[in-house]
């Protein structure tokens, strides 16, 4: 074990981490966001755009995201899109985690049931309200455990960034390798991915664990 | 409850003025007939109780009053105005009809006090506190007052059925509807919430009550609707009904009932 050579590249290692980090929020959030509309559009049942999110679920579950990175990075520009690494990065995990964050919700949703909406109306709240005060509470807490699944598997998804030359921490890694030391770069790629993922990880644990505090049985 | 408790029997039958007013109510579900032709006035301050074997038609009724059920045919007025024309601004309506179900149906993510302050904040948008000094003195007086930090997992049955009616209440409902709701609770829990609404009728408030509770039903009401097959069948006064029931059905109806309550004793 070399250590000159970690303590030499972790700075390398920190600030690839911190690109991986980045990309991953903004990549969650926008699937978060992605996710809910396309749930809501099926809760709804809204004429055109339920069909157009439930394709959109099949295809962005059914194909690999280096496929659909691919396709951003390199099929795009043929058609005169030209695309930056970093956007084709959080376009593709939003692309593909809105698919699976749309499932999660829409768990949730189906979850609330028709006497609580009942009683929901029956204060005279309208739809918005209705959504906002009792349906999504209730939805967003019966969802949790699937969107933190989720956000942890898009997180690692982040490890296929490397194709359209970002240098994340499998980019790094790889380059690394080459030089050699290749135990050390193993051994760090692993660590920083833990290091980045377990935190999220024990938040969600504490999140699930508030979620179920908040509601449920009777 | 509070010191109207003391107030001899009922309010009596109501002073007259007419809060609701139904005409031939039409419902079905598929080619199942459930409301056929209900017509019904009832007055401020009456309560009515509705009783009648299941599937009568009974909650249906209670569900047509708020919108929860479309009707197919007929009309409903409310305070004069009438609420089954197409158009009809239910949000604005379900304000003035208070509904309480069987199976209370308190928001599990809301404690007590966000319960009962989600009508008046969000849909009557009054100012918090003084919405909060309202919902708590109606939680005091159902002997809740304590709870009002509670989250619905944590009451028992009677105390979550007292919730609900507290949070219909804050809204300052014009008639209540009550839809079986002691129907889901252990018997030990029955009577705190049937003195509650015994308290509520002897305030003069108006109320329909759907239930199987006879006995509570003879003291409550001023007058029994009894249904049977989507028809109201018969309508009297209580002692009248209860002693000698006009109906054939009405009397096999009661028997039913005097024949299980021998076998429990």
């Amino acid at each position: 074990m070399d250590l000159d050579f970690v303590i030499a590249c972790a700075p390398l290692f920190a600030a690839s981490a911190w690109l991986t980090v980045s990309l991953a929020f903004w990549g969650i959030a926008l699937s978060l966001a992605l996710g809910l509309l396309a749930a809501l559009a099926g809760y709804y049942r809204v004429p055109i755009l339920r069909r157009a999110a439930g394709a959109y679920i099949e295809l962005a579950r059914n194909t690999p995201l280096m496929i659909q990175l691919f396709f951003l990075y390199y099929g795009l520009p043929r058609l005169g899109i030209l695309l930056e690494g970093r956007t084709c990065a959080v376009i593709g995990l939003t692309f593909l985690g809105g698919a699976y964050m749309a499932e999660a919700f829409r768990g949730g949703l189906t979850a609330v049931g028709r006497t609580q909406i009942e009683a929901g109306l029956s204060l005279g709240l309208n739809r918005v309200q209705l959504l906002r005060h009792v349906i999504l509470p209730q939805a967003l807490a019966v969802a949790i455990p699937v969107i933190c699944a989720t956000a942890i598997f898009l997180m690692k998804e982040t490890s296929v960034f490397s194709i359209v030359a970002l240098p994340d921490l499998m980019y790094l890694a790889k380059d690394l390798l080459k030089e050699g030391h290749s135990t050390e770069s193993n051994l760090m790629l692993v660590l920083s991915y833990l290091v980045i993922i377990l935190p999220v990880s024990l938040l969600f644990a504490w999140l699930e664990r508030r979620a179920r505090f908040a509601g449920f049985g009777s | 409850m509070n010191d109207t408790d003391n107030q001899p029997g009922p309010a009596g039958g109501g002073n007259g003025a007419r809060v609701l007013r139904i005409r031939d109510l039409v419902k079905s579900f598929g080619e199942r007939r459930i409301l056929d032709g209900i017509s019904l006035d009832v007055s401020q301050g009456e309560v009515l109780v509705v009783i009648g074997p299941s599937g009568c038609g009974k909650s249906t009724l209670l569900r047509c009053l708020n919108g929860l059920e479309p009707i197919d045919s007929g009309e409903i007025e409310l305070k004069g105005e009438v609420i089954t024309r197409p158009g009809t601004d239910w949000n604005r309506v379900r304000q003035r009809v208070g509904m309480v179900f069987q199976n209370y149906e308190l928001f599990p993510h809301l404690n007590v006090l966000g319960n009962v302050l989600l009508g008046p904040v969000k849909v009557q948008r009054r100012k918090r506190p003084e919405a909060e000094r309202d919902a708590l003195s109606w939680l005091e007086r159902v002997g809740l007052a304590d709870r009002a930090s509670s989250f619905p997992r944590q009451l028992s049955g009677g105390q979550k059925q007292r919730v609900a009616i507290v949070r219909a209440l804050t809204m300052s409902p014009e008639i209540m509807l009550f839809d079986e709701v002691t129907a889901s609770l252990d018997p030990e829990m029955v009577r705190e919430v049937l003195d509650v609404m015994l308290g509520l009728a002897r305030q003069g408030l108006t109320m329909i009550i759907v239930t199987h509770e006879m006995a509570f039903a003879r003291a409550v009401a001023d007058r029994i609707i009894f249904m049977d097959e989507g028809a109201i069948v018969e309508q009297s006064a209580p002692d009248g009904f209860f002693e000698s029931p006009e109906s054939e059905r009405a009397r096999r109806f009661l028997n039913i009932f005097e024949f299980s309550e021998k076998r429990r004793e």
